[in-house]
């Protein structure tokens, strides 16, 4: 729907071919685009700017990497600033639940409606049940909602978590006390208070809620907040925080495929961390939030980042110009597919390497349908090693007996063996093509690390994955890229269309 | 004071084509279908049956404007503080779709109101009043194609309308309202529990089926839900109900499973009445940011979406998205929903929406 941050940045930074330091004017105009994600991300305007100011400031003078685009850069330095303030450097005790009281600790759930606090009470409670080895009360506070309170019942019996009996008529201030109470007797380490949604511009029940928080002195304030929140974020964050002392966050709905800016937002206005993450409707799909998970989603960039320090990581340099250099004369052997294999299987095999590239959300579908089955890269590379090195310098020695044996020794059928043979071929056909159009900045040069990459996706890719077969994907080529040279075309696993 | 118009404007939602009653009747019910603080005891001319219109502390405007004016006023404040004195420049220009922005019209949107307004303006001296009126003239133009209350037509047997959204967004309490409102129009109206999945959704709706006086059709928690809308539909049809409404458990869009399974309920409904689902609506969150148009987009194509209902807008979200969605699906805005009272429920009105946005806060009679 979206153009990705890449693309934009691209489009900004594309005329800057020089190296060396960002200028203020550079910045400027990346933060513009920058500032448009993350709205388009959701992130609540107040908070953008706040970001952007920072992010100028920081990127401003900065050098640019031999390896990376100017436009990877920015967005290096944007990520690293987001997983910082979404709270990317917090120790895990600050993240954690406050636990380590007087039993039992009482948690308090808050939220507006629909937001989950609910499913989200019942889900810790089984969390820390089963994990902390805690022992639970559930109690549900909503006395508005019709069958809030059966709801928790019935959520609390399908987890497997005591839920404190309901007395009808019982008034939410009243019925925490008891909860807390009934936790003390019953000897429960943990009391879960799920409250009922409110908005935060009726003040009686806002009264309520900080009645109920007067009440009970809970040990933790949770904000159960839907990741598809707009820019009410800040509103909702603020105003519960002012009134309840909010002391952490509880993401829901991270399963959807919204961008997930409320994240940031609410962590920037409250300061409260992000203690929990909703991510499906299974009991047990509670999770403890990843900074770094939610600073991609936002930035939609899948990982440049991480695919440049990966490959820069696991690609041998020496190896992969020696690959460009046989493509270019179109000696390319099975030794050389074979290597290429396993750095393919490095990189997180091909649905790993795709995965990492930018605007993916939208192809992420087709690439599951496209049936990629990275099992096909590990009998590949066991064929190439069954075979001795000089057939896998010179292929056309394969007969029939050789390919038997070469099956038997992989573990695959001939078959197999055969359509290796056949994807190597066409492989190396394809290359000599392309070497001899001298297709430069493609397999050229070596250090202009990623110098194609931040064009979003290369051009085999774009509109969706139109077509795997022969010569798909030739754009993730190249030793430069940081990828293994040309994927194979025809690539088994990967079905034609 | 332009408020009666209004009031009658918020009367038009559910335009029920009664073909057994005459017009004349069918305009008085309506009257009561919507609580008229000014007259809140004008009795129809024949009551068998219309029900009292419920007891009313504020009417809906006062809390729509409330709603919106706690949106509006922080818009409509900056909108004051850019362009006082100034002339229109590229910062105020800028500012202004800051201001817009936090409403949630997402940045396309924004981009397009904010261009007309400069390509006409620009450089020229405006004032806050006529920057406002701009703005929400553009969004009420908009909107207005988009205005459409919800049209139960009886000759089929029964209207079915099919209630689809992500989770929380609203579902059961909307399907609650509607059917008071509907039964409040003299509809006969018949609840599907075709939320199976979520726990003590089922206690929910047949407590607002309680409340409303209207029969509950429902399974055990788990129960196939396709399932229950084909028996539903069935009880329905045999007991000569004008609507049917059925709840669908929430779902997130991007769960192919889940989502499958409510083409299936559509699927299952045309085997019996192949004009069936006669309405989907989606229920959207005003609180949603742009994933609302991920939402509608994967909705429409799944469940044939026929009209949106926005909830929640008594809170401090101002859904502005509904800009957005208008402007890029154009599916008719049914009716807006604005607490948890059972009747905080009331049509869409895209001039008041729009003016409310911007802090415009009367039009001058």
């Amino acid at each position: 729907m979206f153009e990705t941050l890449s693309e934009r940045l691209n489009g900004v930074l594309n005329k800057l071919t020089r190296r060396g330091a960002l200028s203020e004017d550079d910045v400027a105009a990346a933060m513009r685009e920058v500032r448009v994600a993350l709205l388009e991300a959701d992130v609540a305007l107040p908070v953008v700017k706040e970001f952007v100011d920072k992010v100028k400031e920081r990127a401003i003078g900065a050098e640019v990497l031999q390896s990376v685009s100017p436009g990877q850069q920015v967005i290096k330095i944007v990520h690293d600033n987001l997983v910082e303030m979404l709270g990317g450097s917090l120790a895990p005790e600050q993240t954690a639940l406050m636990l380590q009281v007087t039993p039992p600790a009482i948690i308090m759930m808050a939220g507006l409606q629909g937001s989950g606090k609910t499913t989200t009470s019942a889900k810790l409670g089984k969390r820390l049940q089963e994990k902390d080895k805690k022992k639970v009360l559930l109690a549900s506070l909503d006395v508005r909602r019709p069958a809030a309170q059966e709801q928790l019942r019935v959520l609390g019996e399908q987890a497997e978590v005591s839920t404190l009996p309901v007395v009808q008529g019982q008034m939410p201030v009243a019925i925490a006390k008891r909860a807390a109470e009934a936790g003390r007797l019953g000897g429960y380490d943990v009391v879960i208070l799920d409250t009922a949604g409110r908005v935060t511009v009726d003040e009686d029940m806002m009264q309520e809620a900080a009645d109920v928080a007067a009440a009970v002195n809970p040990h933790e304030v949770i904000l159960v907040a839907d990741a598809l929140t707009g820019q009410d974020a800040v509103n909702v964050a603020d105003q519960f925080n002012k009134r309840l002392s909010l002391t952490g966050i509880a993401l829901t709905r991270v399963d959807g495929d919204g961008r997930g800016g409320a994240a940031l937002s609410m962590r920037a206005v409250t300061g409260c961390p992000i203690k929990l993450i909703g991510v499906g409707e299974k009991m047990d799909a509670l999770e403890e939030f990843h900074a770094e998970r939610i600073a991609n989603r936002i930035l939609d960039m899948g990982d440049v980042v991480s695919l440049v320090e990966k490959a820069a990581e696991t690609i041998d340099q020496a190896k992969a110009e020696k690959i460009a250099k046989k493509m270019k004369k179109g000696t390319f052997d099975l030794e050389d597919l074979g290597d290429q294999l396993v750095q393919m299987r490095k990189l997180g095999g091909m649905s790993g390497v795709l995965g990492m590239l930018p605007g993916v959300g939208k192809m992420k579908k087709q690439l599951d349908s496209a049936n990629m089955d990275d099992k096909v890269l590990v009998h590949q590379a066991a064929i190439i090693s069954s075979m001795t090195p000089k057939e896998r310098h010179n292929p056309k020695l394969f007969n029939a007996s050789r390919k038997k044996r070469v099956a038997k020794g992989a573990g695959v059928s001939v078959q197999e063996v055969n359509r290796l043979l056949k994807m190597h071929r066409q492989m190396a056909d394809m290359m000599k093509k392309i070497g001899k159009k001298g297709a430069k900045g493609l397999f050229g040069d070596m250090g202009d690390m990623g110098g194609d990459m931040g064009g979003g996706l290369p051009p085999g890719l774009e509109g969706g994955m139109p077509d795997l077969g022969p010569g798909g994907l030739p754009g993730l080529g190249g030793p430069g890229s940081g990828l293994p040279p040309g994927l194979p075309p025809g690539f088994p696993g990967v079905k034609k269309k | 004071m332009s408020d009666t118009d209004k009031e009658s404007r918020v009367k038009k939602w559910f335009k029920g084509r009664r073909s057994d009653q005459n017009t004349a009747s069918e305009l008085d019910t309506d009257k009561v279908a919507a609580p008229a603080p000014e007259q809140p005891t004008a009795p129809p001319a024949e009551s068998e049956d219309t029900i009292e219109p419920a007891p009313d502390k504020t009417s809906f405007f006062t809390r729509l404007k409330s709603g919106l004016s706690r949106s509006s006023s922080k818009i409509s404040d900056g909108v004051t503080g850019i362009f006082t004195k100034a002339k229109l420049d590229e910062t105020s220009i800028e500012e202004l779709e800051d201001l817009l922005i936090t409403a949630d019209l997402g940045v396309e949107t924004v981009a397009k109101i904010t261009a007309k307004l400069s390509a006409e303006r620009f450089d020229k001296a405006i004032t806050a009043d006529e920057v406002k009126k701009f703005v929400a003239d553009e969004v009420a133009t908009i909107l207005a194609p988009c205005t459409k209350p919800l049209t139960i037509e009886t000759h089929h047997k029964p209207h079915v309308i099919l209630i689809v959204g992500v989770n929380g967004s609203g579902k059961t309490t909307t399907i609650g309202k509607m059917a008071h409102l509907l039964s409040q129009q003299g509809h006969r109206v018949m609840l599907a529990a075709g939320d199976t999945f979520r726990a003590a959704a089922i206690e929910q709706l047949k407590i607002w089926g309680e409340r409303v006086g209207a029969p509950v059709v429902a399974s055990q928690p788990g129960a196939d839900a396709a399932g229950l809308a084909f028996d539903a539909l069935k009880r329905a049809n045999q007991e000569a109900y004008d609507v049917l409404l059925i709840d669908t458990a929430g779902r997130l869009q991007n769960k192919r499973d889940l989502m499958n399974e409510l083409e299936k309920v559509n699927r299952v409904l045309k085997k019996q009445d192949d004009t069936a689902p006669h309405s989907v609506l989606l229920v959207l969150d005003a609180t949603t940011g742009q994933n609302a148009i991920n939402q509608v987009s994967v909705f429409k194509q799944v469940a044939d979406v026929t009209g949106l209902v926005m909830t929640k807008l008594d809170g401090t979200a101002r859904g502005g998205i509904l800009v957005a969605l208008a402007a890029k699906f154009g599916l008719p805005i049914h009716a807006i929903g604005v607490g948890e009272g059972i009747d905080d429920f009331q049509a869409f009105d895209p001039q008041q929406f729009a003016q409310a946005l911007v802090g415009i806060s009367e039009t001058p009679d």
